[in-house]
């Protein structure tokens, strides 16, 4: 009989049986950074198209989301970290070949970026809350601010589409880069996270929209989104097939393994199977409460997110 | 670094020195010994290897590390300057070995090859007490050193050189 014995002495905290490094913050910002990079991404290109007065969510009020998505998306990750007091040496240097570096410093441009898009609107958007609030009365610079604001949306926008689509292919290229975890490690990642945070931006402003068109208009497109994203979920699981054997042993997590449920029950079918059939119910004509698949997208991407990072830091190259 | 996987009986010793000479944090090791047993019965192999950081030279940490705090130093030894590290992990999981952890400090740690004894003329802590003789310290440039002159002579390994890292701690089989 063929006998394979295997020990090694080490026991490294959180390092074995298998890593722990990265919890559940790390998967909520991926997550946030998806989500707001789609919404901002939006934002901009239906300005740059001149149709803010057509789809007033996706330019105004859904503006409101990625500044506070990030700012939680940010704190998660500073919490995440275990040397926190250091944290502002990523801004010390800027390292071309380190996805995370990319992202710190995307952020750093991201966020007050989102910032400033939103106050340009506070006053449009939320007349009362500036009635009650008076914040123009007592701090006169905001005027200056908001002009200013306004004045240069177009420079903002025409910057925010670059920055929102390497904020949102980064998210997942962060973990692509990583070979050391053969189920990260294919350059379909990238791409995919970017379609998803697209998709879920989409779905953020089906949700809160009001307007029958806006509503319309961003079912189809996140029909489209979701059906790319299949496509890409698809050739990923090839991609594994045809792989070394640590990817077949990877692809074993998602096919088969301890993730199959998350990931093909709740990640492929409730969160993209689902939806989609409900949109393109909803363009047929039929009428469908267009809550529930913009929901189930959101949810869907959350998840994906967390079975990625999870599953992921169970893979490696050596026992 | 050279180790003689048919000297080495999985003593434990260099653990120990390393943990001694490094201050390494009780549960924590920088290095470690594995021990595989293959074959049929009663044709059965039995290898026993001390492992650590491999210094790779295509080093996927170096690489991945956001604020340069992991970083090569002249002679090809991958070092963590502590100061510079923010604790993210992309150095933990981009390692192929898993030689990485978080130091309870907060910074990421792992073997130096005694680097503070290196530029004293001494060997790595390991090397220096191990009682088979099995591991080799020296200059891979210098094609006369005894590291060279080993890994000319016999037939060797390293480990998981699929990854193309490059790893810079063979193994003599």
């Amino acid at each position: 009989m063929q006998e394979e014995l295997f020990t090694s002495g080490r026991n490294l905290p959180h390092i074995d049986p298998s890593l722990e490094i990265w919890h559940w913050p790390i998967s909520l910002y991926l997550f946030l950074g998806g989500l707001s990079a789609g919404l901002l991404f939006f934002a901009a290109l239906f300005y740059i198209l001149g149709k803010d007065k057509e789809y007033p969510t996706a330019v105004k009020i859904a503006s409101i989301v990625p500044p506070i998505a990030l700012t939680l998306g940010l704190l998660a990750l500073v919490y995440d970290l275990t040397h926190k007091l250091y944290t502002w040496q990523l801004y010390m240097t800027f390292r071309i070949e380190s996805p995370m570096s990319w992202g710190a410093w995307v952020l750093l441009i991201v966020t007050p970026l989102s910032f400033i898009w939103t106050f340009s609107y506070y006053r449009e958007v939320y007349p009362r809350l500036e009635q009650k609030l008076q914040v123009f009365k007592k701090f006169k610079f905001l005027n200056a601010v908001e002009k200013f604001a306004q004045k240069n949306r177009i420079y903002m926008a025409y910057a925010l589409i670059p920055l929102t689509l390497v904020l949102g292919i980064y998210t997942g290229i962060l973990l692509s880069a990583f070979n050391a975890r053969p189920l990260w490690n294919n350059a379909i990642l990238g791409p995919l996270f970017l379609v998803s945070g697209l998709s879920t931006g989409a779905a953020a402003i089906i949700l809160l929209s009001k307007n029958k068109l806006e509503k319309h208009t961003f079912g189809k497109i996140d029909l489209v989104l979701i059906i790319v994203e299949l496509a890409l979920i698809v050739h990923m699981i090839m991609g594994y097939y045809a792989g070394s054997q640590v990817q077949l042993e990877a692809m074993e997590l998602l096919v088969g393994g301890e993730f199959t449920l998350m990931f093909f029950g709740f990640v492929v079918l409730l969160g993209l199977i689902i939806p989609a059939i409900m949109e393109l119910i909803e363009l047929i004509g039929f009428k469908v409460p267009a809550m529930v698949p913009a929901l189930l997208v959101l949810l869907g991407g959350l998840i994906f997110r967390f079975v990625m990072v999870e599953a992921g830091q169970l893979t490696r190259f050596l026992y | 670094m050279v180790i003689d996987t048919l000297k080495c009986v999985g003593c434990s010793d260099c653990v120990v020195a390393c943990q001694t000479e490094n201050d390494v944090p009780i549960g924590y090791c920088r290095d470690w010994i594995t021990e595989r047993v293959d074959g049929t019965y009663p044709n059965l192999e039995l290898e026993l290897k001390s492992e650590r950081c491999n210094h790779c030279d295509n080093a996927p940490c170096v690489r991945c590390c956001p604020t340069g705090a992991s970083h090569i130093v002249d002679g090809g030894i991958v070092l963590v300057t502590q100061d510079e590290c923010i604790g993210c992990g992309a150095c933990i999981e981009s390692c192929p070995y898993d030689a990485r952890y978080q130091h309870p400090d907060g910074y990421v740690d792992k073997c130096t090859f005694c680097h503070h004894r290196l530029e004293k003329g001494q060997l790595p802590a390991c090397v220096s007490v191990c009682p088979t003789k099995c591991m080799y310290f020296g200059d891979l440039d210098n094609p006369n050193s005894e590291v060279s002159q080993l890994l000319k002579n016999r037939k060797y390994k390293t480990l998981a050189p699929e990854a193309g890292t490059d790893p810079h701690v063979f193994y003599l089989t």
